[in-house]
């Protein structure tokens, strides 16, 4: 039986971790690398890096965190954050990425997501999409949650389907950094409407959030970053907390 | 010893390699090449694969003498060879994917969509699932009945000869996930991004 997987996602800014594991026994509280492999020792399923470097000069940072950390950690690593072109995604790739995560590039140029997944295979791209609620409605946002390009998040999950991503990360930007839980509604409708697997991203306060949006929100796995981070849980609880209420997880 | 990973360009093997040579610390050499001639006196080949069945045997195709060298180094030579995800799927005859494909044909077979049965099941198949082992295989040694590995693919391999099937694995129905035909190894998961137990794996295969 396929598992729910359980996700940690790390924000990366200029190679260093920010927000990261607070662990009194880690010897460098900044380390991608070795945060990384805490998290996969720990039975996370996935591990998820997000580079936040905002300046360009810094940017070729993450390919070296990526390569290292790809040499220490044997589970899949996706990494996302200012991915613009195939390029990118190619040299991602080469330093030892298991999938790339999407989202501006997307929305803007669709293309880029039929030209990467026919080129390395659906299985590395990963479209992350921001979405926010207006009215009944929810609208994509670009430029890390900064600009609202009012495309439809549900018509435009279809399309990134139709367009070759082989997953889609879903963000709700009013639950984000709330802690209060995932945007059910939101998270269950764009699972109903595409056939490909969805990750829940964006509002994780507790455990009972993971379960809610793997049983309502219908997703096929779920992103953490805060509950993990400040040692509030590890992994393996979570893991033993979704086992405890019937979601089948790799033990 | 020299352990081969047949670099022809189709996808992303940096994980593949990494894995490897984590493995084999300093005891055995692993290269990566598309170079004919260092696959022909190799030990031990690595068959990656990722994207499509037929992006895939394209791939291979364009190195002139490749399929050659492959072919004589499993069938001639009986040195072992292991298929990794599409590696594995090119086994079969024929693919179905894009459009109809020959396959390099070592172990009779095609290669099809998952009947995801109406949209109940979301493909690809993407994350931990556990295998069930159906036979000894080598590359088993010391893996437990029910392991998790992780998958992604939406295409399955369906062999004609049941015997060469070594594990299964259960989404939607039941699929072939693992392969063993005397020195032809085969895996649908990627034992490279399955933590302790794929590295084991990986393990099993070098000590072959």
């Amino acid at each position: 039986m396929l598992k729910n997987r359980i996700i940690p996602c790390l924000d990366v800014k200029n190679g260093r971790v920010v927000k990261g594991i607070n662990f009194v026994d880690l010897k460098d509280a900044g380390d991608p690398v070795e945060q990384a492999k805490i998290y996969s020792d720990g039975g996370a399923d996935e591990i998820c890096f997000l580079d936040i470097t905002a300046s360009n000069e810094n940017r070729d940072t993450i390919y070296e965190v990526v390569e290292k950390t790809s040499k220490k950690c044997f589970v899949p690593l996706t990494v996302g954050g200012g991915v613009r072109s195939v390029y990118d995604i190619n040299k991602l790739l080469n330093c030892g990425a298991d999938k790339v995560s999407i989202n501006t590039a997307a929305v803007e140029n669709f293309k880029v997501v039929v030209d990467s997944s026919k080129k390395f295979g659906s299985q590395c791209i990963v479209v992350a999409i921001d979405a926010k609620k207006n009215g009944d409605k929810w609208e994509v946002f670009t430029h890390g949650g900064r600009k609202n390009s009012r495309i439809d998040a549900l018509e435009y999950a279809k399309k990134m389907e139709d367009s070759g991503a082989g997953e889609l990360l879903v963000t709700s930007m009013d639950r984000d950094g709330t802690q209060v839980g995932y945007d059910i509604e939101l998270m269950s409708k764009i699972s109903s409407k595409v056939n490909i697997p969805l990750i829940a991203s964006g509002g994780v306060g507790n455990l009972d959030h993971l379960v809610e949006g793997i049983k309502s929100g219908k997703a096929s796995a779920v992103l953490a970053a805060s509950i993990f981070h400040y040692g509030k849980y590890s992994v393996k609880e979570a893991k033993q907390y979704l086992e405890s209420k019937g979601i089948p997880v790799r033990t | 010893m020299n352990v081969t990973i047949v670099d022809y360009k189709s996808g992303n093997i940096s994980s593949v390699i990494n894995s490897f040579k984590e493995v084999a610390e300093n005891k055995v050499k692993i290269e990566v090449t598309s170079d004919v001639s260092k696959i022909k006196s190799t030990d031990k080949v690595v068959l990656p694969g990722q994207g499509s069945f037929k992006s895939c045997v394209a791939a291979l195709q364009s190195i002139k003498g490749l399929v050659d060298c492959l072919n004589e180094f499993v069938m001639n030579k009986k040195k072992p060879l292991l298929g990794i995800c599409v590696g594995l799927q090119m086994f079969a005859d024929v693919g179905y994917e894009e459009s109809e494909t020959k396959g390099l044909g070592w172990i009779s077979g095609k290669v099809t969509k998952i009947d995801n049965q109406n949209g109940k099941y979301k493909l690809p198949h993407i994350g931990w699932n556990q295998i069930n082992i159906v036979k000894g295989s080598k590359i088993f040694k010391d893996i437990k009945d029910k392991s998790h590995m992780y998958f992604v693919h939406s295409y399955e391999f369906v062999p004609i000869d049941k015997n060469s099937i070594s594990a299964t694995t259960d989404y939607s129905s039941k699929h072939v996930c693992a392969v063993e035909k005397e020195n032809i190894f085969g895996t649908q998961f990627h034992p490279e991004k399955s933590d302790k137990t794929g590295l084991k794996i990986i393990n099993n295969f070098i000590n072959l």
